[in-house]
């Protein structure tokens, strides 16, 4: 099972092709911010760029949060997003640790979910799909 | 599409008021520049100067920003406090998807703000504030603080000046995200006579996009022309910069004062020096895979025991030429060092460097004084052109306080006019020839992007005026129609008819392709007839002997040819600006 990771960061030159890719390809708006990742200075351009993205975690405190199912856990880490059972508390996003949830005015979630359709999109390679390690419950008896 | 009219914003400082407009014309003036001009039309005064507060300062962008790659630009209009006239200058940075997401087409401020202001905007949300404890802060040390104050990283852009626009000088610049700039004309000041130190634009909004596949995959389309193929090589790679070699090579590169088109030490400040010593990384504007932008550094030892300080600067070749080339600095480093001052002090760095080559003549030929110098600037020496840089920003004379209005407004007082390198504005870097010294003299943002006229001046020896005036009002004709989208200009080159009409169709505005041509000559006739309508007489333009001293790779600059281009193309402007026909019963 893969995850997004931005490993290249000190590449990136804040074009924000990528947001704009997933806002496009994933959520259907012309956006840079109702997106799975979202690039911001980390202080100021001199700074360089930082992505915030979900990294993927397990257990994950953003469906942990989440009362109705909408975000559910992904077996390796990370989430599946289900927007139709949304009641748009918000509750993921005060639940992330990164930042990585982005609530527009409307209350409607944003989150990274893996599927790398962004990273095409990077002039620089920054981005990349990692496999994930699998969890030690996943593996089961399959050592022997 | 996301409307087939125009939202627009007008923020009144004076009273603390913010109206929301609508207005229709994206039929005729498609955006960007068109727009602006149109609402020039509506909110400015042609019978007040520059200064007065009623004069709108505005920002518009076009159709196809956000939507595109390399629709990245904002364009910005005012009556300038350079000439007094109608004028337009250019930044991309986060500026246009910053107002694509506040779900603005454009912005207008107008009035005065009683006390230095900070201004913030975007989808739900106006709001000022004041910031009078930052006056005299530098333009970075702004933007620091307005990044506190106006928290959004990430979808903001923040807009700012430093001192020079505080204190009015006539080419004070718009710093836009650190690294672009509203950089000609005077945007600055107007900031400056408004008591706005900053302006930030919170992109909080997205938009439905199309039904269908078509938009997705023309984006990926172009997406891929622009990142893998050779179309933007230039720009990525060495960046702009990459003209110093070749112009010289031409002898086309304005050289100490323009008393030389090219010198052994050009390669010194290249760009393929500046990448090989200096340059530390790439940016880009939002919405723009290129990453033209080139971050140089310089490091400077600031105490005894290996204590180190490092800057991060951003170049090109414009600045490049104006304070290396023009100064005879040829060290990349002391390049940068320059242009950092200039940075942080809000100034155009063309004028800047143009203006203290101007200074650096005039005091070696005896015609001003160290006493108005106050320091000995002389060729190459870096630590004295960082010290002109800031007494122009803030004068500590009478003889800055009028180099910081225009060379030559300070060269008709003090003497010099003769090689007081002004085109219109403090000149760019093309001495390509007598085509290009006309069309920037003569052109509306006295820019090299007016149109081809330095290219023009490679291609073709003969001297044809006809034939080279009529490439100029064409050529810019065409880059208007780009300007109103508005475009980044390194994209005219994939930006062709066929795409841009499909590009246009693919978000709904198909309709507006039939009328791509006609809506550049309106903007262009109304562009002439708020200039003439503000007294611009293009007759009255001259052009500084120096011009006529100049040798280019086609030999001796020819006075005939060049004045017949200047009467020529005065006559043109004058036929697109007149007035429009009584339209009564």
């Amino acid at each position: 099972m893969k995850a997004l990771r931005a490993v290249r960061m000190e590449r990136c030159i804040g074009c924000h092709s990528c947001s704009l890719a997933c806002a496009r390809q994933v959520h259907s708006v012309l956006s840079w911010n109702k997106s799975g990742i979202r690039i911001s200075s980390a202080g100021g351009l001199s700074t360089g760029f930082e992505a915030r993205l979900c990294l993927a975690c397990k257990p994950a405190p953003c469906a942990q949060a989440c009362p109705t199912g909408s975000l559910a856990q992904r077996r390796d880490g990370g989430v599946i997003q289900k927007k139709n059972l949304c009641i748009r508390c918000g509750e993921c996003a005060r639940a992330c640790p990164v930042d990585a949830i982005f609530l527009d005015h409307q209350v409607n979630p944003y989150v990274c979910i893996h599927c790398g359709r962004c990273v095409e999109f990077c002039p620089h390679d920054c981005l990349e799909m990692e496999e994930l390690p699998r969890t030690p419950k996943d593996k089961g008896g399959s050592d022997d | 599409m996301i409307r087939d009219f125009f939202r627009i914003l007008k923020m009144d400082l004076t009273t603390g008021k913010a109206t929301l407009l609508e207005r229709p014309g994206r039929n005729q003036y498609l955006g960007g520049t068109g727009l602006a001009a149109m609402l020039f039309e509506e909110f400015g005064h042609l019978d007040r100067d520059w200064d007065d507060p009623e004069q709108p300062l505005i920002f518009a962008i076009g159709p196809l920003t956000g939507y595109y790659p390399l629709m990245s630009k904002t364009c910005c209009a005012f009556r300038s406090p350079y000439h007094n006239q109608y004028a337009e200058s250019y930044a991309g940075g986060k500026s246009a998807l910053s107002l694509r997401f506040a779900d603005l087409d454009a912005l207008v401020v107008v009035g005065r703000a009683e006390r230095l202001s900070a201004l913030c905007v975007g989808s739900r949300r106006v709001e000022t504030r004041d910031v009078e404890y930052m006056r005299g802060f530098d333009a970075l040390r702004t933007g620091r603080i307005v990044r506190k104050i106006f928290p959004g990283s990430g979808r903001r852009s923040i807009l700012r000046i430093g001192p020079a626009g505080e204190n009015l000088s006539a080419y004070a610049c718009i710093n836009v995200d650190t690294f672009r700039h509203f950089g000609r004309l005077g945007g600055g000041t107007v900031m400056g006579a408004k008591n706005l130190k900053a302006i930030c634009i919170l992109g909080d909004r997205g938009f439905d996009l199309p039904g269908g596949k078509e938009y997705s995959a023309l984006y990926k389309d172009i997406h891929k022309q622009l990142t893998t193929t050779e179309m933007m090589a230039k720009y990525h790679g060495l960046g702009t910069a990459v003209n110093i070699n070749p112009l010289n090579e031409l002898k086309s590169l304005p050289w100490k004062n323009l008393q030389q088109t090219s010198s052994p030490e050009a390669d010194n400040i290249s760009g393929e020096r500046f990448a090989q010593d200096t340059l530390l990384r790439n940016a880009a504007c939002a919405g723009c895979p290129v990453g033209c932008i080139h971050v140089g550094f310089v490091r400077e030892q600031f105490q005894a025991n290996n204590q180190y300080l490092y800057r991060q600067v951003g170049y090109d070749y414009e600045p490049i030429f104006s304070c290396g080339g023009m100064l005879e600095v040829t060290d990349a480093p002391q390049v940068l060092r320059i242009l950092d001052v200039i940075e942080k002090e809000g100034l155009d760095n063309m004028s800047a460097g143009v203006a203290l080559a101007w200074a650096t003549e005039a005091l070696e030929k005896g015609v001003i004084t160290l006493e108005q110098t106050v320091v000995p600037l002389a060729w190459g020496d870096a630590e004295n052109y960082m010290r002109g840089v800031e007494m122009i920003s803030r004068p500590p004379n009478d003889f800055y306080r009028l180099l910081a209005q225009g060379t030559l407004k300070c060269a008709r007082v003090y003497g010099g006019e003769d090689f007081a390198c002004v085109l219109g504005q403090e000149m760019a870097g093309y001495a390509t020839g007598e085509v290009f010294f006309i069309s920037e003299a003569l052109g509306f943002r006295h820019a090299h992007l007016d149109s081809g006229g330095y290219s023009y001046d490679q291609k073709y020896e003969d001297k044809n005026v006809t034939q080279a005036l009529d490439f100029l009002v064409s050529d810019a004709r065409e880059r208007i129609v780009l300007n109103c989208m508005v475009g980044c200009l390194f994209a005219r080159g994939v930006y062709k008819d066929a795409l841009m009409a499909q590009a246009l169709e693919a978000v709904g505005y198909g309709a507006l392709n039939e009328s791509l041509a006609s809506i550049g000559e309106r903007v262009q006739r109304l562009r002439w007839r708020l200039r003439l309508g503000m007294g611009y007489d293009p007759l009255k333009v001259t052009i500084p002997k120096r011009y006529t001293e100049v040798t280019t790779w086609k030999g001796p600059i020819d006075p005939e040819y060049l004045d017949a281009l200047r009467i020529g193309y005065a006559a043109r402007i004058m036929e697109m600006g007149a007035p429009l026909p009584e339209t009564g019963e």
